[in-house]
């Protein structure tokens, strides 16, 4: 075990791979339990494919990657947000139409330009190979920020996720909490996306969240569970990836579809007790 | 000096005006019911009190001391609270969110606050409940409990006892009573139940589509508006 976590850890492939990938977890799934209980689940979806467009046209313009996804996914965010409060499309029909359509012309960027090749597929599926330096800076740097504006504005999310009428009547500025968590939320794809790849990216936000609310009751707990269940997930994921060459976002889900499973199960032997 | 007064306020949405030119005062203390059909814009009233819309015409007047972010608003439920995992406590103590500004956390007061009007709508027992696993009055309870947190002065309801069995029904009604009579709280209750709004309430609010009533349910008894609505029903009462 020892020699198995000290060799893991003389990569520094590795290294990098873990310091973002605890960090965006623990951002992804904190988010997470507003959006799935704001039922805006599929939201994370939808901007990953236009994160993926995002990248594959930075791949068309020999462009360095973020730069161009990170403001792109943004603008796509308050356009889905924008386009669900006031427009006459429901909100999960926008999504698919901007997510599917952004994958469209992410794949026809790429076939025109480069052809599928091997950077294009860890877009699409995620590789611990993909983090550089300057990735490992800025994800800290945004996790970092994430994980003080919750922390600052635990209670007011709390209130717009749980009745945003009463929150606005209360004259909390919604639209402002509204506009940070899908900012946040972009950025945390963005991030995330390159490790556990374009199609599988959303599962740190919904998996977590939904898991920790088999069991738990209370919004703190669900809160904190969440935290706890994602950083084992992906620390568990991304062994068996490293160990058996598995790729690392599949690798990632696969515990946490285990986790749901078990939680799940627990869930309804106490419900029986009770 | 009333709570808010209206003076010819109007809102419309695209130029389709909802509500003309409407005047009617909130007292301290006063039971106020507003009732009218679907569509009369009796939910449009509602966010313009809150100060959620703005009138397209006329004015709303609040008085001195009182700000808009003080009422405690009881808003409908939505689908999403029904399966939300939070504590009792949590809810409750959220109404006092409009004290805080943009400071974090709670204080001991906002906290002691929380456990008194828990206290006072007997659901401090449940205080580490489940809100989702809780019966419909005793949802509408914390609910309640919450707006408490946010107002001394003001509740506004927004047709409270939707999806309420009967028992639970009556028990709400007498509860905003005792908040009415015995705590000087002002209610503004938002209703389509006729029968217990001049039952309960001190003055009618009664939107239509092409007029309004306005005045103490004594009055709407006798108005043309109040004969019409109560009709037979009114007889039942007397027998």
């Amino acid at each position: 075990m020892i020699t198995l976590i000290r060799e893991m850890f003389s990569y520094p492939f590795m290294v990098r791979a873990m310091i973002v990938g605890t960090l965006v977890s623990v951002c992804a799934s904190l988010l997470g339990v507003s959006l799935v209980l704001k039922r805006y689940s599929m939201i994370g979806d939808g901007l990953s494919h236009v994160g993926f467009g995002a990248l594959a046209l930075a791949v068309a313009l020999n462009m360095a990657p973020l730069k161009v996804a990170i403001p792109v996914v943004i603008v796509a965010a308050f356009i889905l947000l924008r386009v669900t409060e006031n427009s006459k499309i429901q909100g999960d029909a926008a999504i698919a139409l901007i997510s599917t359509g952004a994958l469209a012309v992410g794949v026809m960027l790429v076939s025109l330009t480069t052809g599928m090749n091997m950077d294009v597929y860890n877009y699409m599926f995620g590789s611990i190979l993909a983090m550089s330096r300057e990735d490992v800076v800025l994800s800290i740097m945004v996790s970092i920020i994430v994980l003080i504006l919750y922390v600052i504005f635990y209670e007011k999310i709390f209130a717009v996720t749980f009745d945003e009428t009463f929150a606005k009547a209360t004259g909390i500025n919604t639209n402002l909490y509204h506009m940070l968590l899908s900012i946040l939320t972009a950025l945390i794809i963005v991030l995330g996306m390159r490790m556990m790849g374009a199609l599988l990216i959303s599962s740190l936000i919904v998996f977590p969240a939904v898991t920790a609310m088999r069991i738990c009751h209370t919004f703190k707990s669900v809160t904190i569970t969440a935290v706890l269940v994602s950083i084992v997930s992906f620390i568990v994921g991304i062994t068996t990836s490293y160990l058996y060459a598995t790729p690392t976002g599949a690798s990632i889900v696969i515990v946490d579809i285990i986790l749901f499973i078990l939680f799940q199960l627990y869930g309804l032997i106490i419900k029986k007790n009770v | 000096m009333s709570l808010i007064a209206c003076d010819k306020v109007s809102f419309s949405y695209e130029k389709q005006i909802v509500v003309n030119e409407l005047s009617f005062s909130i007292e301290k203390g006063d039971y106020l019911c507003i009732i009218g059909e679907n569509g009369t814009g009796k939910t449009t009233l509602v966010k313009g009190l809150l100060g959620l819309k703005k009138p397209s015409g006329g004015k709303i007047t609040v008085g001195d001391s009182f700000q808009p972010t003080e009422i405690g608003y009881v808003p409908q439920q939505t689908v999403a609270q029904k399966d939300f995992p939070a504590s009792v406590y949590e809810v409750v103590i959220s109404g006092c969110l409009n004290q805080r500004g943009m400071r974090p956390g709670y204080s001991k007061e906002n906290k002691e606050r929380a456990n008194s009007n828990m206290e006072l709508l007997g659901i401090s027992d449940l205080r580490k409940k489940c809100y989702r696993n809780l019966s419909g009055g005793q949802q509408q309870r914390v609910l309640l409990a919450r707006s408490l947190c946010a107002t001394t002065s003001l509740l506004l309801l927004d047709e409270p006892t939707t999806g309420l069995d009967p028992v639970a029904t009556t028990e709400f009604y007498s509860m905003i009573d005792r908040l009415n009579k015995k705590h000087g709280i002002t209610i503004v209750m938002v209703s389509h139940a006729i029968k217990e709004a001049i039952e309960h309430a001190g003055s009618i609010l009664h939107l239509s589509h092409s007029s309004y009533f306005y005045g103490t349910v004594e009055a709407y008894r006798h108005s043309t508006f109040g004969k019409r609505f109560l009709g037979g029903m009114e007889d039942d009462h007397i027998n």
